[in-house]
């Protein structure tokens, strides 16, 4: 294992692209990047505690670049203000990773896989355990200390829904969708396309097809009980409406370990082998003539190489199927004022859980039978009243005339 | 001959009223909570709303305590025997000026339909909107108490009692008007004296 990539502090150490995990021992080009070589001597000396810095330079940049896969991990967060994160806000509590993944002989407390990040500790408080990953275990489940009703929402609401309002704030765009079918395209010449938005983000490239961008974005919200099960390789999947889900979220409103959980969902299209009914694995990055996507575009051959290696059949045919996978938003916890407000969900339409049925919110969900029959009656009542009314007051009247007469 | 008779106590017409608020409110507030107004904006609908209720639940311990200690608790004893009577009345004799059949005493201050209908006010429908809205309230912690945890059953259930409730004060207060004037059963309530025929 490389201890350094942790524990350095002198933020020098860096790994080389394509080196298989191993530093910049000499000073290297990537592209028309320069890598310096690292002066191994110092970092060691220099070895610490770890910081964002260091778990940072891999997590901010997972999927190939900086804040392409989480949406909530990104470089702003390397020297975040209040306003993105108020936890690692430099000038304020300045947490670290650790503080919150606690590591106890390097079991550094996190979601894996199917096991739920807090695992059996998921309320436990710091002075129980030392395991704190949890928002409830440094603030209780009931934090909140003007408004009760917001403490009775901590069953069904999970903390990050309302205190994460949108995600990708810091400035860095995440990706949000990434369709392969239309990777291999060229210029007349023969040249690779790439395509920029205004922002700077590729949105088309000849080895990956297109792709979508979105900074302040919207979570969109499940039921999730901490648990998710993922698509292996070689499983059988049938095309539907529906994307098909790489990874599923478990829970329900029934589960009561379920809480309402933001997520971003990474959309788009992957190839898929439509008479082994499987995702394929293509071999991408290579030298001309092995096969690799990315050196002679053509799927069928990358596609072979890749599943032959992974041990899988392989019928020869390529299709694109859309694949859905789901990232838990727990960082940037915007500050309180920003938090979401009642009428945010509460609301007849449009309101952020308008697609999460099944379950009875109040304000918006109603049955019709009890509201109609409800304001008929009430209507029914009134008109009768009126109709008395309207009769006491002729009859009165005549009563007073026969009486005058 | 009309006399003035003592009808309400002065903690009771404070009691009358302070609910009839309390209730206004409870309904407003709560149809802005079911999503049917926009009023006070959904935050404070939720927090007068709950306020109001714990208000009235206190409100009514209070009167129960009254109810039982003074023995008022009697006026709501239902007779049925002269039901019929008073409902034709309504129906039929208010139509044609006929004199109301019941006769108001400071020993029997309700007319049978007034008894069995706020009978049924407080020992159903106000007791289910108490227990409903308890329920509601402490939503977040039925899982600690093993109970279902879908809040569909009770929030329907309040609902449909608060519509009831809704339709129950339309008519209360329609019926308000049908003394000897248009006001004079409010001012009774107000002052406490009510001017009735002499019981001959
Ligand atoms: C994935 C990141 C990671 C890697 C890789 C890693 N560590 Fe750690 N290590 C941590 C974290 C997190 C802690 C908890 C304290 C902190 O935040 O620095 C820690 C703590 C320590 C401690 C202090 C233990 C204590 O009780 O205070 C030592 C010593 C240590 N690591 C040594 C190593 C060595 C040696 C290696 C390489 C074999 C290594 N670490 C690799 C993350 C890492
Ligand atoms: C060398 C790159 C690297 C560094 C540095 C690193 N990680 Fe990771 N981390 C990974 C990878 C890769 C995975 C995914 C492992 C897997 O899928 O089995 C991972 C997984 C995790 C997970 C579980 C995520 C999940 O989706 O289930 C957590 C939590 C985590 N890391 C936290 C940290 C913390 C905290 C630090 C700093 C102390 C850190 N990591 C440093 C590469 C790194
Ligand atoms: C305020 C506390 C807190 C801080 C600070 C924090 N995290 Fe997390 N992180 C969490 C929680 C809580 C979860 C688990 C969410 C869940 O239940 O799935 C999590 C989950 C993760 C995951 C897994 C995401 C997934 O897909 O499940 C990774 C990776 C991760 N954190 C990395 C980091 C890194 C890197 C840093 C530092 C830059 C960091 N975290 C700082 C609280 C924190
Ligand atoms: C239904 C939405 C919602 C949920 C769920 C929620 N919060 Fe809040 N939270 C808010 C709002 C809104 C505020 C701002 C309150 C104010 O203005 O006084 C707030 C304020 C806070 C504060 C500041 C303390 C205060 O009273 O001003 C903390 C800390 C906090 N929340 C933590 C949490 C944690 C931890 C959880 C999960 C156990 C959680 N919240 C769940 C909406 C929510
Ligand atoms: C390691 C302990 C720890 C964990 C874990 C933690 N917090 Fe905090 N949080 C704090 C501290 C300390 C403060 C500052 C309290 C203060 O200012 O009074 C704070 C402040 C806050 C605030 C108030 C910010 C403001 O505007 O004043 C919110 C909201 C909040 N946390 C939400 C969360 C959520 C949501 C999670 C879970 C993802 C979480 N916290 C996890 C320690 C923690
Ligand atoms: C993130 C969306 C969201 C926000 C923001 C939110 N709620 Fe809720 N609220 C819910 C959900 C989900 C439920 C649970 C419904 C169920 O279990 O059927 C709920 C339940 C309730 C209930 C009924 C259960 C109970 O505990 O009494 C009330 C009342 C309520 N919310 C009021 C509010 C108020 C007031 C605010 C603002 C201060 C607010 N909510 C903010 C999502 C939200």
């Amino acid at each position: 294992m490389d201890c350094l990539v942790c524990h350095d502090t002198t933020g020098s150490y860096r790994k080389f692209p394509t080196a298989c995990g191993d530093p910049v021992y000499k000073e290297r080009k990537f592209g028309k990047k320069v890598f310096p070589a690292v002066d191994l001597r110092k970092v060691a000396r220099k070895v610490g505690k770890t910081s964002r810095t260091t778990c940072g330079r891999c997590h901010f940049y997972g999927g190939g670049g900086d804040g392409v896969k989480h949406g909530d991990l990104d470089s702003s967060l390397f020297k975040a203000g209040k306003e993105l994160d108020v936890h690692m806000d430099v000038k304020g509590l300045n947490y670290s990773c650790s503080t919150c993944h606690v590591a106890r002989t390097h079991q550094i407390s996190g979601r894996y896989y199917s096991r739920p990040a807090a695992g059996k500790h998921q309320f436990a408080l710091p002075a129980d355990d030392g395991w704190r990953l949890a928002c409830e275990s440094c603030h209780s489940r009931a934090p909140h200390k003007n408004i009760e009703i917001l403490n009775h929402h901590t069953a069904k609401v999970a903390c990050q829904t309302c205190h994460i309002p949108r995600y990708a704030r810091g400035g860095v765009f995440t990706k949000m969708w990434w369709d392969w079918s239309t990777a291999g395209k060229f210029t007349a010449a023969g040249k690779p396309i790439v395509k920029k938005d205004k922002a700077g983000n590729v949105i088309y490239h000849s080895k990956k097809g297109d792709m979508r961008w979105a900074e302040n974005v919207v979570p969109e919200y499940f039921w999730y009980n901490g648990r998710m099960s993922y698509l292996h390789e070689g499983d059988k999947v049938k095309p539907s409406a529906r994307p098909l889900e790489l990874n599923s979220l478990q829970g329900d409103y029934a589960d009561k370990n379920a809480r309402i959980f933001p997520f971003k969902v990474m959309r788009g299209k992957q190839p898929y082998d439509p008479v082994e009914q499987s995702l394929l694995i293509p071999y991408l990055f290579g030298k001309k003539g092995t096969g690799a996507y990315w050196a002679d575009y053509d799927w069928v051959k990358a596609c072979r190489v890749g599943m032959e290696e992974a041990g899988l059949p392989f019928s020869g045919k390529v299709d694109f199927i859309e694949t859905a996978m789901y990232w838990p938003i727990t960082h940037m916890i915007a500050p309180k004022e920003k938090a979401l407000s009642c009428a945010v969900c509460h609301r007849r339409n449009n309101g952020r859980l308008e697609n999460l049925r099944g379950f009875y919110l109040p304000g918006r969900d109603r049955w019709s039978f009890i509201d109609r029959s409800g304001w008929v009656l009430l209507g029914l009542t009134v008109l009768a009243l009126l109709l008395h009314a309207g009769l006491r007051f002729v009859n009165s009247k005549r009563r007073q005339d026969g009486g005058k007469s | 001959m009309k006399v003035k008779i003592h009808l309400y106590t002065r903690f009771e017409r404070f009691w009358h009223w302070f609910q009839a608020f309390l209730i206004i409110f409870l309904l407003l507030s709560g149809f802005e909570v079911h999503g049917s107004l926009k009023l006070f904006g959904y935050a404070r609908a939720c927090y007068w709303h709950n306020l109001a209720g714990w208000t009235l639940l206190i409100l009514t311990a209070f009167a129960i305590f009254w109810h039982l200690t003074t023995g008022q608790w009697r006026h709501y004893q239902p007779t049925f025997g002269n039901l019929e009577k008073i409902v034709h009345y309504y129906l039929y004799g208010i139509l044609k000026g006929e004199p109301h059949p019941f006769h108001k005493s400071p020993e029997r201050k309700l007319n049978p339909l007034q008894a069995l209908s706020y009978l049924f006010l407080k020992v159903v429908l106000l007791p289910l909107q108490f227990v409903s809205g308890i329920l509601y309230y402490y939503y977040n912690d039925w899982i600690n108490w093993g109970l279902t945890t879908r809040l569909d059953g009770v929030a329907m259930l309040h609902t449909a009692v608060a519509f009831v409730l809704l339709i129950f004060l339309v008519v209360h207060i329609y019926l308000t008007t049908t003394g000897g004037s248009l006001l004079a059963y409010t001012l009774a309530m107000i002052t406490g004296w009510e001017e009735v025929e002499e019981n001959v």
